[in-house]
């Protein structure tokens, strides 16, 4: 037991900041335990068992707890397939057994087509064990009637049959649950009550598993799902049971041949009831069933909501592009007024600075004419002309400001003469150094 | 036990071991070299059929008994094993058609034959047979051995009731033989394997298919450290090497029918004939792949012999193959287990003989899964010998050992012992993800202890041993979809190929389930080895202790148990 056992992976590293007393932590405890038995053979059970019993005596009481405890390996007998056993049944021919209830031979009633191979062969054997021949002898019964066993065995060998044990379901009438009636379906009964019928129709689906009826809550997806899968259902239900008796002397070739033409037919047509019959079941209760009509309002409701929501959208819409016209609008008007008192101002500020050039020219004029043209006396018509033909001159050339600083200097200068004439020749020479007069181009105040 | 008892062990106790089945019995022993053997009676027969026959008060024994179920089968009692210690309502008289039927007798059961040679007819009860049974079983031991057999371990099927086993110990006494200890049939095939010179102790899970002649018993066995503990069991009481027989019989009748219009079946004696030889074809098949069956005057007084081979005998007896690789799945399905988790399956019984049951159960375990059985494991034992083989086993250890001692070592007060319900390993967390290794495996009886040696990362350093509880999960991936290939459109075939659907791939996959304790190991040299061991108390207390191999101290820790 104590053999080392070597494990070629790599330990994590421990990780930084991981720290215990002694290097050693505990994080949790095991789980529980099973008690079992173990069995007392084998050199390694006799070495345990030489531990174990240094220190214990043993009681009966003991035994019977530690018993008691310990988890079982071997199932009991359950009694759950001990079925009554009707006096008729026990009666039976076993030639007949076409028209036997093999689920009821065997007392399975209970379980049906639900029954496991497992429980069908328990069910055998228990059946087999209280009706072998040899106990009835026992019991006093002479009369040597094994006809019941028979049927035992041929119900197991049947129903062991995955096969044969479909054809008999397919034909097991009494493992059927008809469609309830519109009175017992109706209210909150209708879903238990259809339910039934499905799960017994749904033990023919070759798709498992077969989705549940539902109730009164079941979402929109599950009962579609429901519905689809019924209207789409594969069956493997057959009926070569009820078929006749092919004859099987080998004589009468063409009567086999007429037989089983015939067993063909009739289980074609057959099927083809079901399939029918199984499609009006599925058409009545989709017409009954209160869900769908539930989820048709459901839809129409969700329709209406929607549309409503369109056109809202809509008046919203058609809302936003009006204001956002007007919005347009209004600052349109507001830009044009803006630059209207923008141009009235401009208008303004022009004119003031054109009247006063106007101003400052009647300054320059005036100023020589204050100056009585620089003459003494009474000044000569040419001195005059070519005094004021500078002054034009002068005037032409300057611009706005520096006619305004001419205009003050003047004003300064009043009627000296002498500072006048020296304002105007130092203008005439400033423009003449700017380029803008040419030398000699004026003539007074050069 | 008395006084006789005490003067038996004075007088030197020889034990063997006896396989006691309701179809064959065998007798084995420990050889000088400590092999064991299963012992052949005087007419070489290492099965010997548990059929006792009288004709005119002389008393027949095995095969010799056998064939007098064609003439004399009023006075043959065949299949009794299972009635022993059982009242007449509660068993199955099935078997025995063909044989001495079963009587009720007081509270037990009884055959009516004429053991004696006068006219009159006794009621034997079946203890009785069983004691005759036994007592020709110990003198074919006494007479091989040399030496006076009085003491036995003989292997019961798991579902042996109290009563049937005091039957069988008191029929045993009265035979002369000192039963030592009753062993379960699956456990003492698991020891068989395990007593074998070359095996190992390793923890594992076994299935035991028990393939008897009338029934079949199959068990998942828990094998840890050598202590074996059943965790379930299957019976089919009427599935067995008898049931392969009844296909080879219909097939042959079938055979019969076509040619001579009468049906042997229905004729007593010849339905004997079918069976015994053909018992003997359908064994025949199991190692040549064609067999003969001869019978002189089968029925209507006409000479029957032809040949089957096995691909027909595969082909008729699939529906009963089905059966036997069902129980055995079912039993896997009770023990809450997956097939992916069963190491071995032993073959156990004569109807394992049969090829393709093994076949077929190989195909529903995966490839790990080793299949002992002689056709698919060359080092298998004989199926037929392994119980006999474990009893002897078994023998040999308690041989010594007083009456005293040996109940007292099988009180449940021993026997019963808490099992861990969840493996419990070690984590490792590597930078892209936690992987969980088991140390102690689930099922294992407690107290256990296990040592096992982990690398540690080339370069040495501290390292952490996280010490939890794991379980196992069984990971579904679906396989990738193959890239259909082009297939010509005239290919007949192809829509054959195409319904088929690729298995999903399944494989165990072990998770954390709970942190148990966390252990520092510092320093470890580069390349070094930890060594961790965990010592599980009976009450679930945990001793744990970590050192480097090679090294001086130790890091220890304890949880105290919860229960």
């Amino acid at each position: 037991m104590a053999s080392v056992q070597v494990v070629n992976v790599s330990l994590p590293s421990l990780p930084s900041g991981w720290s215990a007393d002694k290097d050693f932590k505990a994080v949790g405890a095991l789980s529980g335990a099973t008690q079992r038995n173990v069995e007392p053979v084998g050199p390694h059970f006799l070495a345990h068992a030489r531990r174990k019993r240094h220190h214990r005596t043993f009681s009966e009481d003991e035994r019977l707890q530690a018993q008691q405890n310990v988890k079982k390996t071997e199932e009991e007998e359950d009694d759950d397939i001990s079925e009554d056993e009707d006096p008729m049944m026990l009666n039976r021919e076993a030639k007949d057994w076409k028209s036997q209830d093999h689920y009821a031979v065997l007392g399975l009633t209970r379980y049906r087509w639900r029954a496991t191979p497992e429980q069908i062969k328990r069910a055998h054997r228990k059946k087999v064990l209280r009706h072998h021949p040899d106990k009835k002898a026992a019991s006093g019964q002479r009369d040597e009637n094994d006809s019941f066993f028979k049927c035992i065995q041929i119900a197991t060998e049947l129903l062991l049959d995955p096969a044969r044990r479909r054809q008999f379901d397919s034909v097991d009438e009494a493992a059927e649950v008809d469609a309830p009636s519109k009175k017992q379906a109706s209210g909150s009964k209708f879903y238990k009550a259809w339910g039934a019928t499905f799960e017994a129709e749904g033990r023919f689906s070759l798709k498992q598993p077969v989705p549940q009826f539902g109730d009164e809550n079941s979402t929109q997806e599950h009962v579609e799902n429901f519905y689809n899968f019924w209207y789409n259902f594969d069956s493997w239900r057959t009926f070569e049971y009820l078929d006749e008796d092919v004859p099987d002397d080998g004589e009468s070739r063409d009567q086999k041949r007429h037989t089983e033409k015939k067993n063909a037919n009739a289980r074609r047509k057959r099927k083809n009831e079901d399939v029918a019959r199984l499609r009006t079941l599925v058409d009545e209760v989709l017409a009954q069933d209160e869900r769908i009509k539930k989820f048709r309002q459901q839809a129409r409701a969700g329709k209406d909501a929607k549309r409503k929501a369109k056109e809202d959208e809509a008046i919203r819409l058609k809302e936003e592009k009006e204001r956002k016209k007007a919005e347009e609008e209004e600052a349109k008007k507001n830009a044009e007024e803006t630059a209207k008192a923008e141009r009235e101002k401009n208008k303004k500020a022009k004119e003031a600075a054109k009247n006063a050039a106007k101003k400052n020219k009647r300054v320059l004029k005036g100023s020589v004419k204050d100056v009585n043209y620089f003459a003494d006396g009474e000044a000569s018509a040419k001195q005059v002309d070519s005094v004021l033909t500078d002054v034009d001159l002068i005037m032409g050339k300057i611009d706005v400001d520096e006619l305004a600083a001419l205009a003050e200097k003047l004003t300064i200068a009043g009627k000296d003469g002498g500072a006048v004439k020296a304002a105007y020749t130092a203008e005439a020479k400033r423009l003449v150094d700017a380029g803008k007069l040419k030398d000699g181009e004026v003539k007074v105040f050069a | 036990m008395g006084d006789a008892n005490g003067v038996a062990a004075e007088a030197e106790r020889f034990a063997i071991g006896i396989s006691f089945g309701n179809t064959s019995s065998s007798i084995a022993r420990i050889s000088p070299e400590g092999k064991a053997e299963v012992i052949a009676n005087e007419e070489g027969d290492r099965q010997i059929p548990s059929i006792l026959s009288y004709i005119e008060g002389e008393e027949y024994h095995g095969t010799q008994a056998k064939a007098q179920l064609i003439r004399n089968s009023n006075n043959t009692v065949a299949y009794f094993r299972d009635y022993l210690g059982k009242e007449f309502k509660s068993i199955d008289p099935t078997p025995c058609h063909a044989s001495a039927h079963p009587q009720q007798s007081e509270s037990t059961v009884a055959f009516n034959i004429r053991d004696t040679p006068s006219e009159t007819r006794n009621n034997i009860t079946v203890s009785e047979i069983t004691v005759r049974h036994l007592r020709r079983l110990k003198q074919s031991a006494s007479d091989y051995l040399g030496k006076e057999v009085n003491a036995a371990v003989i292997t019961v099927p798991t579902d042996f009731t109290d009563a049937q086993r005091e039957a069988l110990v008191a029929a045993a006494k009265e035979a002369g033989l000192d039963v030592l200890q009753l062993i379960a049939e699956p456990v003492a095939a698991v020891m068989a394997y395990d007593a074998r010179p070359e095996a190992t102790v390793a923890d594992k899970l076994v299935v035991v298919a028990d393939l008897g002649g009338t029934r079949s018993d199959v068990a998942v066995v828990a094998s840890r450290g050598g202590m074996y503990t059943i965790l379930a069991t299957a019976h089919d009481y009427e599935l067995g090497g008898a049931s392969l027989d009844q296909v080879i019989i219909d097939h042959f009748s079938k055979e019969f029918i076509k040619m001579h219009k009468v049906d042997p079946r229905k004729d007593v004696r010849g339905l004997a004939k079918l069976k015994l030889e053909g018992e003997g074809t359908r064994k025949a098949l199991s190692l040549s792949a064609n067999a003969q069956l001869s019978i002189e005057s089968l029925a209507a007084g006409v000479d029957y012999s032809a040949t089957v081979n096995r691909t027909r005998y595969e082909l008729l007896s699939n529906k009963v193959f089905t059966q036997f690789t069902d129980l055995i799945q079912q039993v896997v399905k009770k023990a809450e287990l997956d097939v992916l988790d069963i190491d071995e399956v032993i073959f156990s019984g004569g109807a394992s003989h049969t090829p393709k049951i093994a076949q077929l159960t190989k195909n529903i375990f995966p490839e790990t899964t080793n299949i002992l059985a002689p056709s698919t494991c060359t080092t298998a034992i004989n199926p037929s010998e392994l119980s006999a083989r474990g009893a002897a086993v078994q023998a040999s250890l308690v041989q010594e050992f007083e009456h005293e001692d040996i109940e007292q070592s099988i009180h449940p007060m021993v026997t019963v012992t808490p099992h861990l319900t969840k493996a419990i390993g070690v984590e490792f967390t590597s930078t892209t993800d936690v992987t969980f290794q088991p140390l102690l495996a689930s099922e294992t009886a407690l107290p256990a202890r296990r040592i096992a040696q982990y690398s540690v990362a080339k370069e040495g350093g501290d390292v952490l041993v996280r010490v939890c509880e794991g379980v196992r999960d069984i990971k579904v991936t679906k396989p990738e979809p193959k890239a259909k290939e082009e297939k010509p459109a005239d290919d007949s075939d192809s829509d054959f190929s195409d319904d088929e659907e690729e298995e999903d791939i399944r494989e165990i996959v072990w998770k954390t389930e709970k942190p148990v304790a966390e252990l520092a190991v510092k320093g470890v040299k580069a390349g070094g080895k930890v060594e961790v061991m965990v010592h599980v108390n009976p009450d679930l207390g945990l001793q744990i202790a970590v050192r480097e191999v090679g090294g001086q101290t130790a890091v220890r820790g304890a949880i105290n148990g919860s229960a």
